[in-house]
């Protein structure tokens, strides 16, 4: 997401030329005000908007929706310098992204503190990925640091960066360039409020990227909603196998969808549900024992009970196991611990497998839809 | 929690253990423990671990670590053998879960 085309106008200002240009927290008030902005730190001729510690309705119904894919693109605020509390010279500085979920995680995390929040422009884009891409990085750190003339607000030179940051900010590189030095803060916000009152000591559980449960959960939904056209593809192609029309068509239909839409929920949320527990440390592996699983039992409900061949249900296995497969396998991009070549080897040896196995089971279905049931 | 490991994880970290310092850099900013410090040198623990974010080879002021930096994301590889490009996350900002 380009910063221009962003479409929440609240994040520009007008420049003297009449240029729309990117609005900098840490001057003036921010108008239309932001509702989490609290109030105003006045400091010589600087206005710093301060921000509150609780999210309200409104962030709470922004992070559901964001979580479930929906209006991710200018969810961001306005880069520059926030206050928590009633921050002095003394107070720490904390650094994060300008996606809105980003800030908002921080800010909750703050209460009954006094800091300053230093935020950076990363497009909209959260700390680990605009750290992989480079926008959360050096260059935009000491962009920030001479933009929000921070050297004059703060007059210690600690600056507390979410460890994940790492990926894009070279802490030796600040030290070269700038007065300030990087403390790597836990991986979480929601373990500041400890490592501040240890005197920024960090265990290791506060290093760790975990992904538990509720974590693999959280990015589900996301996944679910991009997976709308394999759904849509399943939804049609079940209703065009299960033809002719008639008093028989809805059974037909109904197994048919079962396998391919159940495959999908096997990928999206069963597989994520069940990642550390499935064999074999390839995730399309692991999807595929998932979507094979679950198709089985549909093709022995759709012959058994259903009165189905076992040809169709063999076809109906062939091409729901590749489903989960691939849905599986995508799932690589929002894990926390997959090497590119890792991910690599898996399309490589898994595309065309996936490839044959849906071919196979659409001309072993389309045949034996043509010879019966 | 047990820790989750991926194919091929950190085969391509390399730490230059005359150059290391001793820092504990690569310690602090590692997301999956793959480092310790022991005999004043880092070593690295468990390799299977890594998963190649290259935060510890930015951040070494000695610069005795090195890593072949991707994204670990099969969209991302399938996209980029389409196009012909470099993997990279750039898959449009709705392309996946992944940032968010």
């Amino acid at each position: 997401m380009d910063f221009a085309a962003a479409k929440d106008a609240r994040l520009m200002v007008r420049g003297r030329g009449g240029d729309l240009r990117p609005a900098l927290a840490g001057y003036r008030e921010l108008e239309p005000r932001p509702e989490y902005v609290v109030g105003y730190a006045r400091s010589g001729s600087r206005t710093i908007p301060i921000v509150s510690t609780t999210l309200s309705r409104k962030d709470r119904l922004g992070a559901l929706k964001v979580r479930w894919g929906f209006g991710r693109d200018g969810y961001a605020v306005a880069p520059g310098l926030y206050a928590v509390g009633a921050p002095d010279p003394l107070s720490p500085v904390l650094v994060t992204a300008n996606y809105k979920l980003s800030f908002d995680s921080l800010r909750r995390e703050l209460v009954g503190l006094d800091a300053w929040i230093l935020v950076l422009d990363t497009k909209g884009v959260n700390v680990w990925c605009a750290a992989g891409k480079g926008s959360f990085g050096t260059a935009e750190l000491l962009d920030k640091i001479a933009r929000t003339r921070l050297a004059e607000i703060v007059s210690h030179n600690a600056l507390i960066l979410p460890q994940l940051g790492a990926t894009g900010v070279s802490a030796p590189e600040i030290a070269r360039s700038s007065r300030f030095r990087v403390a790597w803060g836990p991986v979480r916000a929601a373990d500041i409020p400890a490592y501040l009152a240890s005197g920024m000591k960090k265990d290791q559980r506060m290093r760790n990227v975990e992904f538990a449960l509720a974590d693999r959960m959280r990015i589900a939904p996301v996944e679910l909603v991009h997976a709308w056209p394999f759904a849509a593809a399943a939804a049609g192609l079940s209703a065009l196998a299960a033809l002719p029309p008639g008093p028989g068509w809805l059974g037909r239909f109904a197994w048919t969808a079962a396998a391919l839409l159940g495959s999908i929920a096997a990928g999206a949320l069963a597989f994520p549900a069940l990642l550390p527990v499935l064999p074999s440390r390839a995730f399309s592996v692991k999807g595929a024992f998932l979507g094979a699983a679950w198709s089985i039992a549909c093709a022995a409900g759709a012959v058994l009970a259903g009165g189905a061949g076992w040809a169709y249900g063999a076809a109906l296995v062939l091409a729901s196991t590749p489903i989960a497969s691939f849905i599986a396998m995508k799932f690589t991009g929002s894990s926390t611990f997959t090497s590119q070549p890792g991910a690599q080897m898996e399309v490589e040896r898994g595309i065309v497998p996936m490839i044959a196995s849906a071919s196979a089971g659409l001309a072993l279905g389309a045949a034996s839809r043509l010879l019966g049931w | 929690m047990r820790r989750l490991s991926y194919l091929k994880n950190g085969e391509t970290l390399k730490l230059d253990e005359e150059a290391c310092v001793g820092c504990g850099a690569c310690v602090e900013v590692c997301p999956h423990g793959v480092f310790e410090i022991e005999g004043g040198k880092a070593r690295v623990r468990d390799r299977g671990l890594c998963m190649e974010c290259g935060a510890c080879a930015r951040n070494c002021p000695a610069s005795a670590l090195s890593v072949s930096v991707g994204v670990g994301c099969a969209a991302a590889i399938i996209m980029g053998k389409l196009t012909g490009k470099a993997p990279s996350c750039d898959c449009g900002s709705k392309g996946s879960a992944c940032c968010g």
